[in-house]
């Protein structure tokens, strides 16, 4: 059979929530090519960042994406913090342990929203809901100590803007206590299914040689063997003074990249634990006041991998360059190999399984029917969210 | 007139698709609430009817008109068809007639043919892989079913009649208390999740791959008809399994019960299980299913 067809995923498919353009070649449902088109959410955002002050654009690359939102802020204070003498020097010691805290909960959401997602893409949406329901604690945790579910705004230049307090120390290991037997399950029911078995394993293959290859990042590449992790390898926050393991795979199918995450929660939840009771107490913020001249690099372990800032600056309040480039530019390229050879069912969950970046923003008003009335507006909404944090936060919720 | 009245009224169209889509709503709430979800109100299946009747109906450029919108109807047709007989011959075991239960068979298969046949009318290549797909399950739990209901047959003395079947059952206790009886009736149990096109056989609806696949052209009234058909195959299949394997009482607060628990049965089956591929789901129903039938078969020619 030579008739090939072209089987569209994207730009808007319900396998993919944002606009990415997969086009498959197939022959009956056998994928023997693929086409990747990616671009349609470009936003210029290093051309905005060299319009803002270095306070604002920690901020603007908090919105890259919605689910490594600390990581991109953390990189790019990294960065900054590079061009005046390193993170070490310049932050104080709590500020360090704080970014850790929060950099480790959100790869906990973001591990458990892929595993989540991945199963709702093999039809099993059980696994589906059960993975974001354990996820809304942690997430509720951020809104106790950030203020916000997702976008947390935690990383300044010179420290961090919010400092964990006392009464919420205990919240956060019980968090981290009722969330080991969620992973366990999770473990169970994923890893020893037969049934999840036969659909993941030996699918959408990466070999060690084709990963280092296509320059894979992240758990895409440690499920494939690559024994690669920036909090290891050039290590930030205070990942050097913590016990913990990187996680590696060798099998390099979907399967693989599952366990992996599914092991990375672990340390996750171990290196918070370790942060926690070695915190020391102290300033949170070196306030910084001006930003010399020169030019630095930020690296930080995104749960999908490498994510990397470039910020050079001529003493200005502004970065006259910025530069970004975020782990799913490297791993989404990889499904041009790891994708063909299988089937149209495989294809889905292998162009998932590198975690493609999803950044899922909504507005919402509130009508009444009636009078086609606006009962509430955005304004309404972030002032009944700030008085539940508020709320959160007294402990009276 | 009365035959009018048994296949547009009870138990045919009306109560059939009543029942169905109330079976539907038991699904959508039960899996809501494994799901630690609220689930929708039980008029949710009903009312999404009513709102896709109203929709515009859309012929896709270049689809066959005429295949493309009947299809839905002859899934209909002999899904409703198949509801009349078997509710008759459930309330009356002597008004069933001889070679039904062939009949029976011949009509399920239908609602498969016209997703088939509309997937493939519709000029769409994501509707002709859903409807490929149909057809190679189509294919894979059609020997299973038919063996396993051979099983029964043979148990029967032979008969393919309805009637006789069930008062085979009446008399000497269902099937399903039987060796034989048992294992045809669980290798028919997971080809009925394939008829009905649930997890982990809906590869050929699959959302995720290739968005609702043989009816993704579909909309308004045809839309509506081919989920019409999907809500009486849900009161059939499962009532045609239990008229062959659990017909030992047949009183109506019996039959609710013992529907119930088949309806239960899918639904777990359904939600802990993730979607199979379409050639591991063939080797499902070639390998294992159909040796569980086919010992079934073996075990009914003996006696057992």
């Amino acid at each position: 059979m030579s008739h090939k067809v072209i089987i569209p995923i994207g730009p808007y498919h319900p396998l993919q929530e944002e606009p990415e353009f997969f086009r498959l070649y197939t022959e009956g449902e056998k994928v023997v090519d693929i086409d990747i088109v990616i671009g349609y959410m470009h936003r210029g955002i290093e051309e905005l960042a060299e319009h803002k002050h270095f306070d604002q654009v920690a901020f603007l690359v908090e919105r890259i994406c919605g689910i490594c939102s600390s990581s991109h802020p953390y990189a790019f204070v990294l960065a900054v913090e590079d061009i005046m003498g390193g993170e070490q020097n310049v932050v104080p010691e709590r500020a360090l342990y704080i970014r850790t805290i929060v950099d480790e909960l959100q790869r906990l959401h973001s591990h458990l929203l892929w595993l989540g997602l991945a199963g709702h893409f093999i039809g099993y949406n059980t696994v589906w809901m059960w993975a974001w329901k354990y996820r809304e604690p942690i997430l509720e945790v951020f809104e106790m100590i950030c203020g916000n579910r997702n976008h947390y705004a935690m990383s300044k230049i010179g420290g961090v803007r919010r400092d964990i307090r006392d009464m919420d120390i205990p919240v956060l290991k019980k968090t981290m206590d009722d969330l080991v037997p969620a992973v366990d399950m999770f473990k169970g029911a994923v890893m020893d299914d037969p049934v999840i078995q036969a659909r993941l394993k030996g699918i959408g293959v990466l070999t060690r040689e084709q990963a280092i290859e296509w320059a894979v990042v992240g758990p895409t590449a440690r499920a494939s063997g690559v024994n690669i992790d920036i909090r290891r390898d050039d290590p930030y926050g205070v990942f050097d003074k913590i016990d913990w393991n990187v996680i590696v795979e060798k099998d390099g199918d979907v399967f693989a990249k599952t366990k992996v995450r599914i092991l990375e929660m672990y340390e996750s939840i171990n290196i918070i634990r370790q942060c926690l009771s070695k915190m020391p107490k102290g300033e949170i913020d070196a306030n910084i006041k001006d930003v010399p001249p020169g030019e630095g690099i930020g690296r930080v372990e995104a749960p999908r991998g490498e994510c990397f800032h470039y910020v050079k600056s001529d003493g200005t309040n502004r970065p006259i360059r910025h530069k970004i480039r975020a782990p799913s530019y490297m791993n989404v390229a990889s499904n041009k190999v790891a994708a063909v050879g299988g089937t149209i069912s495989d294809a889905a969950i292998t162009l998932a399984a590198v975690d493609p970046c999803y950044c899922c923003t909504e507005r919402l008003i509130v009508l009444d029917k009636a009078t086609d009335k606006k009962l509430m507006n955005g304004w309404d909404l972030i002032r009944l969210s700030q008085e539940k944090t508020k709320k959160m936060q007294e402990g009276r919720l | 007139m009365k035959l009018l009245f048994n296949y547009l009224l009870f138990p045919g169209f009306l109560f059939s698709a009543c029942v169905g889509l109330i079976a539907g709503w038991v699904d959508r709430k039960v899996t809501a609430r494994i799901q630690w979800r609220k689930g929708p109100p039980w008029y949710q299946n009903f009312v999404d009817l009513m709102k896709l009747l109203g929709k515009e109906t859309i012929i896709p450029q270049g689809a066959s008109r005429m295949t493309f919108l009947l299809a839905p109807f002859l899934g209909l047709l002999s899904a409703v068809l198949v509801a009349t007989i078997l509710g008759v011959s459930l309330r009356m075991p002597l008004e069933s007639f001889a070679g039904d239960v062939i009949v029976i068979l011949y009509l399920l298969t239908m609602p498969a043919v016209s997703m088939i046949l509309g997937g493939s009318s519709s000029r769409n290549p994501l509707a002709s892989v859903g409807a490929s797909r149909e057809m190679k399950l189509v294919l894979g739990y059609e020997l299973p079913f038919i063996l396993s209901i051979l099983a029964v047959i043979i148990r029967s003395g032979g008969s393919i009649q309805l009637g006789p079947i069930l008062n085979q059952q009446i008399n000497f206790g269902s099937n399903l208390a039987s060796w034989p009886g048992a294992l045809a009736f669980i290798a028919a149990i997971f080809c009925m999740q394939a008829k009905l096109g649930f997890v982990p056989f809906d590869v050929a609806e699959a959302e995720q791959e290739i968005m609702a696949g043989a009816v993704i052209e579909y909309s308004g009234l045809p839309l509506a008809v081919f989920r019409l058909t999907k809500a009486v195959l849900l009161y059939t299949i499962p009532l045609f399994l239990i008229a062959l394997f659990w017909a030992g009482n047949l009183s109506w607060l019996a039959l609710t019960g013992k529907y119930i628990a088949v309806l239960v049965i899918i639904i777990l089956i359904k939600n802990t299980n993730p979607r199979l591929r379409i050639d591991q789901a063939m080797r499902f129903f070639w390998g294992p299913v159909t040796a569980l039938a086919g010992i079934s078969v073996i075990l009914a020619l003996f006696g057992l």
